[in-house]
């Protein structure tokens, strides 16, 4: 990176955290900190994305588009959906309650140890999420520029910590307008220059073609198959249960809509968000397949992750490493030759030359992922099975090669951006449950609102030091957008639970939900250990277990069981 | 343990409507989500079917 770049990264970070917490100077109200202030729509369908689009989001998935095609838009068909399900029904409740958690809601409507069950569900899965959250970014960005891990850790999360102590609620949303502003101008700067990038002859249905006959344009997949891990079902049923389970039950998200004015404003930033979702998605998935087209025509790396190269080519096995990338570029030589032809045969109206130039091409590209597999295998004997993934480097390596400096600026900055505010926005969260759930309701249920506002800011950098603490031990995990996905479908199908039987089923007390829900998520760590499913039904298996369990143990109870304490069902 | 605390309903009316041009109920508003989801998952396939 360049001066210009630095000046780019450090003055868009530090601008927008010192914004943050002179806009939100002087919040001493309870409810200002914890809630907000009277957030309009726009900026809490903002609030609501930026808090889910965190840096992996940005960062990886180019990487799962490059990769392995446009499959993963599959995971946000339950977006709509879930969100639907949220605006009508639990959006309502949680307003005419006018509770600070999620989870305050459950004590009001069962009893204290199904809150706080339903609390400490949360805090375990989120508190592991916010050390992800700014380890996975960190990671890629410091491999790939050289720059020291731990203290890239440390210096985000602590800036992250100061503005979000400061301002609470309302410095992560004033705050996350800005990085998302960034994120997009970084993200839309990057698909433009991509686009310019591409050779000049190719047109946009020669793209298509391309990455359509390289398999990168299968959106949609119609197996039932419960081993495949993205299907059309899998995304409809499973990932529904997921985006309910995280929308609808994880305080991060639920804080973002409930800091609005009013039920409206809520519900508005919702269905803003159920709109625009998968067209996001798509178009950030879109880019890696761009970016796939893109390396067909360009010398691309054996490994895109710099440490592969250098710990294949230890211990001496340099001449192997260089033998493994001659045949890889030769492979690739080969491969543009044939794709030019094609593209000449193409528009010289010729289609069987065409086809057979393609074949030539596909043939030349399976070669080359057979040396690529061959030479990832003889990496993971020597590192100990552990390859890293491939697949994050592959945005990050295109913008470093291919981008002017000050670009590259901003699309780092805007990495960042996005660590910021979903990081934010769940170190908030956290607080938030800490100091509602337990700290006000189990150690001072005296405490002022001053010295909640207190409390609440030394729990905020307790998460926050928690985070970085995880981030600084963090082991390098599958694809990591996945590895955020998979560690939230193991515990959000029973938190979901909870809150059906909640909502629906008025006549399960607490005592039965809690053991159900207990039951219901030892069932999912056994099934995560033994089965080879896709984790996108691993929600839908624990709701349905702690909904199924809750109403055989209410039976078992009788009716003198504890009951509805709300009447609003 | 338990311990129901008071219910403090929040002073807002639920029957407000979305505000919004072309939109009059909330009603109005759903339709139109689950139809730009129709018309993505939709695209999609078409997409899918096209190229593969």
């Amino acid at each position: 990176m360049s001066p210009l770049d630095f000046v780019v990264l450090i003055g868009s970070m530090l601008g927008i955290a010192g914004y943050g917490i002179w806009q939100t100077r002087g919040r001493r109200d309870l409810n200002a900190y914890l809630k907000g202030g009277h957030t309009p729509w726009f900026a809490i369908g903002l609030s609501v994305m930026a808090t889910q689009a965190s840096a992996v989001t940005f960062l990886s998935t180019p990487g799962q588009g490059y990769a392995d095609g446009l499959g993963f838009v599959q995971v946000y068909f339950g977006v709509p959906l879930a969100l639907l399900i949220i605006a009508i029904f639990f959006l309502p409740i949680f307003r005419r309650l006018n509770v600070f958690t999620a989870y305050e809601y459950l004590g009001r409507r069962f009893d204290t140890k199904t809150r706080l069950l339903g609390a400490a569900l949360f805090l375990v899965q989120r508190g592991l999420g916010a050390g992800l959250t700014i380890y996975a970014p960190a990671i890629v960005l410091t491999t790939v520029f050289g720059w020291p891990l731990d203290l890239t850790i440390i210096c985000s999360g602590l800036l992250v910590i100061i503005y979000t102590v400061a301002g609470g609620n309302d410095a992560v949303t004033v705050t996350q307008k800005y990085q998302l502003g960034i994120i997009f101008a970084g993200m839309l700067t990057a698909f433009g220059l991509l686009l310019a990038k591409l050779p000049a002859g190719l047109t946009s249905g020669d793209t298509l073609t391309l990455a359509g006959g390289f398999q990168k344009l299968h959106a949609v997949n119609f197996s039932t198959s419960l081993h495949e891990r993205y299907t059309l079902w899998s995304g409809l049923l499973g990932g529904t249960f997921l985006m309910l389970s995280y929308f609808g039950t994880d305080q991060s998200q639920v804080q973002r809509y409930l800091s609005g004015a009013s039920l409206r404003e809520g519900r508005l930033g919702l269905m803003f968000n159920a709109v625009c979702k998968i067209p996001m998605q798509f178009s950030i998935l879109f880019l890696g397949v761009l970016i796939f087209v893109f390396y067909q025509f360009e010398p691309a790396p054996l490994f895109f992750n710099p440490v592969s190269a250098r710990v294949l080519a230890g211990q001496g096995n340099g001449p192997k490493l260089q033998a493994y990338e001659a045949s890889f570029n030769n492979t690739q030589t080969e491969k543009q030759q044939q794709l030019r032809a094609w593209i000449a045969a193409r528009h010289g109206g010729n289609p069987i030359a065409a086809n057979a130039a393609f074949a030539a091409a596909a043939q030349a590209q399976r070669q080359g992922e057979q040396i690529r597999q061959s030479a990832a295998q003889e990496l993971a004997a020597k590192n100990h099975g552990t390859t890293g993934n491939e697949a994050d480097y592959v945005f990050i390596t295109f913008i470093l090669h291919q981008l002017p400096h000050g670009i590259i600026g901003l699309l780092v900055a805007a990495f960042f951006a996005a660590t910021f505010s979903s990081k934010a926005a769940e170190l908030n969260a956290l607080s938030s449950s800490t100091t509602i759930d337990f700290y006000r309701h189990l150690i001072r249920r005296d405490a002022t609102d001053a010295a909640c506002v207190k409390a609440s800011k030394w729990f905020t950098a307790f998460w926050g030091v928690v985070a970085i603490g995880f981030a600084l031990y963090a082991h390098l995990v599958e694809n990591l957008i996945q590895a955020v996905n998979i560690l939230g479908s193991i515990f959000y199908g029973v938190m979901l639970g909870l809150f059906v039987v909640a909502f629906f089923l008025r006549h399960v007390g607490g005592t039965a939900v809690f053991w159900a829900a207990l039951a219901a998520q030892t069932l999912v760590f056994v099934l995560f250990r033994e089965l080879s499913i896709s984790y996108l039904w691993y929600p839908l298996i624990g709701c349905a277990a702690c909904v199924a369990l809750s109403c055989l143990l209410q039976l078992f109870l009788g009716a003198d069981g504890e009951r509805d304490n709300l009447g609003t069902t | 343990m338990k311990s129901p605390a008071p219910v403090k309903p929040a002073p807002e009316i639920e029957t407000e409507t979305p505000g919004l041009p072309l939109f009059r109920s909330w009603r109005a508003v759903y339709v139109f989500v689950l139809a730009c989801f129709v018309l993505w998952v939709g695209l999609l396939i078409a997409l899918t079917e096209m190229f593969s």
